[in-house]
């Protein structure tokens, strides 16, 4: 009697404690994130999805009522989603989301931000002041991520702090672990040249030593005009030389694909978040992805 | 750097020779002493300089990625890759450099008419507020100054300021200026000040984020171009998945459609309510409905009145009543405006990815009901009882980066108001008033906008083939755009 009482009780309770807490992330790396520390604990959500490009979003209806909803928000931030979170936080009257709340996290201002001009002038593209805010690309970078994102739940969520704190030691363990491995695959891939179409990627090539030497957009923001990539085409065709075209999934493959037919460089989509591509199915898988294209595009 | 610490020196040493020149013999060896034991100070400082900055130099030189070091020694690397500087400082969110974020928008444009845009007139809609035809020819358009920041953490301001010209004065307007919480609780928040009422879907959207360089025919004719006043707005969002947002709003009513003398200081009520959410990724849609109600009290209408006795009693009053010079008496209405406004929006984008291709379907209906009295300029008091409706339909299309191709109808009618009115401008014509208007654009950038627009409008007896061309572009912060 007593032991289906518990067996009941054991299976009743998680139920009944399960996602208290609602995460609304702007990308979906830190959904990702959210659900590796907080596990059954939070329901997470991600204002955009793998494909999208998070610069360039609709302040839509459904999402100012997720901010309404929200016990956290993690964003990248460093400006971003400047075009659309503002609009989001306004519109979705929920103090405790609104910076500076504990309530809203920003994932960039826990990681050594590269890029960071203070440069506010837009003849030089559509720059981030506060530096580059594609964080997510290097593994180290999610590490401090995690320590932030485990910190605010448990101030959130007082209740589960404890939870949230193991949960964070066994990620920091495993994903330690995984850094090595992708650090000893990547090896080949140091003091590659890259031409990037937007400069997304500056912290992957931090991370592995790749060396950008072009970008397929004139400037920041600006879609790849036909001079610039004509320009390109004779830098590259002549003696200098790259490794890789890189992309995200949701930027055009047109100017990459153009590039490569007549370079003979080839055309690499990388995912850029969990989710934008088949095989980035968590944080984990979303690395050794992004390792697996650049070494078999290497040949 | 030696060179500029021995020019340092120098001076150092010829302000130093003017009294030293006064001084005896010996204490110009103990200088001289002194400045031996200074140089040979500066020189070892240099040379401790110059060896710290080769250095420094040599370690620049090798790429930054050697602070993760080679692959195998993980471990270690994960406490290596320490925080810069940056970390903790927020970077967000929209504050920029400044406090507070100023942005200016500056806009240009040229139209090209067949007939007279001094002469325009719709007849049966009298047009008030901003809702003239732009000058003819070159004309610089409004400069919009935005001044926005958050006071402390419960409160946020906003200043629009536009500047424009008109009619050779440069006027100076405040468009919005109002305060927010940040902080209420319960999903509420209130707004007091100057502020476009929240009203139909295009009542408060800057004239930057038109699609068209002309407001829609409705609300040119119903609102002179929007409904701004001053107030208090109280905003409750549902605490549901789908979005619901219900809102209300208490005005002084002194601008168009309010306006005249005699208000109380609450002239104006409105309420809105307004849904939306997603189809999928790639669609999302919002509707809304809205009911205005202004208590108007001799407020002036269309090109017959004449604005400056107004303007002596409402400082910072719009300069809506249009051309001065016209011989007659004002035309004044007084009584009640209701004003209902359905809207509906729909927009596409594969995927949600706005930069690379979208389409946004737009409609709304306005239907407006006006009960009182209008004092004819011969001074005649005559009861006035009329609907009008308005609505327009327009569709943009952005196949590809930086290019957007748009088609814009929209249309006016209204009850005949009785055979009193046959010779004013209140009389309607015999076809309602429409107008088909096609427009591209092109965006080097979000900051950045040239536009072309044709006009067909046949609001007036004759029709009219207007042409346009119009730059926007914004410098300095820049808010998001609602949806």
């Amino acid at each position: 009697m007593k032991t289906t009482f518990f067996c009941i009780l054991f299976m009743v309770l998680p139920l009944t404690a399960q996602a208290s807490l609602e995460v609304l992330a702007c990308e979906p790396e830190w959904a990702a994130l959210a659900e590796e520390i907080g596990g059954d604990m939070v329901k997470t959500s991600s204002a955009t999805n793998p494909l999208q490009d998070p610069h360039y979003i609709q302040a839509r209806p459904s999402l100012i009522a997720k901010v309404r909803r929200a016990d956290l928000i993690i964003c990248s931030g460093a400006q971003l989603e400047i075009g659309w979170l503002p609009m989001l936080l306004q519109r979705g009257n929920n103090p405790s989301v609104t910076p500076p709340a504990p309530g809203f996290l920003e994932a960039s201002s826990f990681v050594s931000r590269l890029d960071v001009t203070g440069l506010t002038d837009r003849s030089q593209g559509d720059m981030h002041p506060q530096g580059n805010p594609h964080v997510q690309t290097n593994p180290h970078n999610i590490r401090l991520v995690a320590n932030a994102v485990a910190e605010r739940l448990a101030q959130v969520d007082a209740e589960n702090a404890e939870f949230y704190r193991q949960r964070l030691a066994d990620f920091t363990q495993r994903w330690t672990e995984a850094i090595s491995g992708w650090e000893e695959r990547a090896a080949p891939l140091r003091g590659k040249r890259v031409i990037a179409h937007h400069k997304s990627w500056v912290y992957l090539e931090d991370w592995l030593g790749l060396e950008e030497v072009a970008t397929l957009e004139p400037v920041p923001g600006v879609p790849p005009t036909a001079t610039h990539l004509s320009t390109l085409l004779r830098r590259f065709e002549g003696d200098e030389h790259a490794d890789f075209i890189i992309r995200a999934p949701f930027q055009n493959d047109k100017s990459s694909n153009w590039l490569s037919e007549r370079t003979g460089i080839p055309a690499v989509m990388l995912p850029l978040t969990v989710g934008g591509s088949d095989q980035a199915t968590d944080l984990f898988r979303f690395f050794d992805d992004i390792i697996d294209r650049l070494l078999s595009a290497q040949g | 750097m030696r060179t500029i610490l021995l020019c340092f020196l120098s001076l150092y040493l010829l302000a130093g020779a003017i009294p030293a020149l006064a001084e005896p013999e010996s204490e110009i060896d103990l200088l001289r002493a002194e400045l031996k034991q200074m140089r040979a100070d500066y020189e070892a400082r240099i040379a401790d300089l110059e060896r710290r900055l080769d250095t420094a130099e040599q370690t620049a030189a090798v790429p930054q990625t050697t602070t993760v070091q080679a692959p195998g020694t993980a471990t270690a690397t994960a406490d290596a890759y320490q925080p810069a500087p940056s970390i903790g400082q927020p970077a967000m969110t929209g504050g920029g450099a400044f406090n507070p974020d100023i942005g200016v928008i500056l806009q240009g444009m040229a139209w090209s008419y067949d007939h007279d845009p001094e002469e325009y007139q719709i007849p049966g809609f009298p047009l008030s507020g901003h809702a003239e035809l732009a000058p003819e020819g070159l004309s610089l358009g409004e400069a919009e100054i935005n001044i926005s920041a958050n006071v402390d953490d419960k409160f946020t301001a906003w200043l629009t300021v536009p500047i424009h010209v008109h009619e050779g004065d440069t006027e100076v307007e405040i468009e919005e200026a109002w305060i927010e919480t940040l902080a209420l609780p319960a999903g509420l928040s209130l707004r007091m000040g100057r502020f476009m009422s929240n009203i139909g879907y295009l009542n408060s959207k800057h004239p930057h984020s038109w699609d068209f360089a002309d407001q829609a025919l409705p609300y040119q004719a119903f609102l002179g171009t929007h409904y701004l006043d001053d107030g208090l707005q109280l905003r409750w969002l549902a605490p549901t998945d789908t979005y619901l947002e219900l809102g209300g709003e208490l005005l002084r009513g002194d601008h168009y459609l309010g306006g005249g003398e005699g208000d109380s200081g609450v002239g104006a009520y409105s309420l809105t309510a307004r849904t939306g959410g997603d189809v999928g990724f790639d669609h999302s849609w919002q509707a809304g409905l809205s009911y205005l109600h202004v208590d108007a009290e001799n407020r002036p209408l269309g090109g017959h009145a004449h604005a400056d006795e107004h303007e002596e009693d409402h400082d910072g009053d719009e300069d809506h009543e249009g051309d001065e010079g016209h011989e007659d008496g004002p035309l004044m209405f007084g009584g009640d405006t209701g004003l209902w406004i359905a809207d509906f929006v729909w927009k596409w984008a594969p995927n949600g990815n706005w930069k690379q291709r979208n389409f946004v379907f737009q409609a709304e209906y306005l239907l407006r009901n006006e009960d009182g009295f209008y004092t004819m300029p011969d001074a005649d008091v005559l009861p006035w009882d009329v609907n009008q409706s308005g609505w327009y339909v327009q569709a943009v299309y952005q196949p590809f980066p930086r290019w957007r191709f748009g088609m814009r109808y929209d249309r006016l009618s209204s009850d005949n108001p009785g055979a009193a009115f046959a010779d004013s401008i209140l009389m309607p014509g015999s076809d309602d008033p429409q107008r088909y208007s096609f427009m591209t654009d092109w965006s080097n950038s979000e900051f950045s906008r040239l536009r072309l627009q044709y006009t067909l409008d046949k609001t007036s007896h004759e029709d009219d083939n207007q042409w346009g061309l119009q730059y926007i572009f914004s410098i300095g912060a820049h808010g998001a755009h609602s949806f």
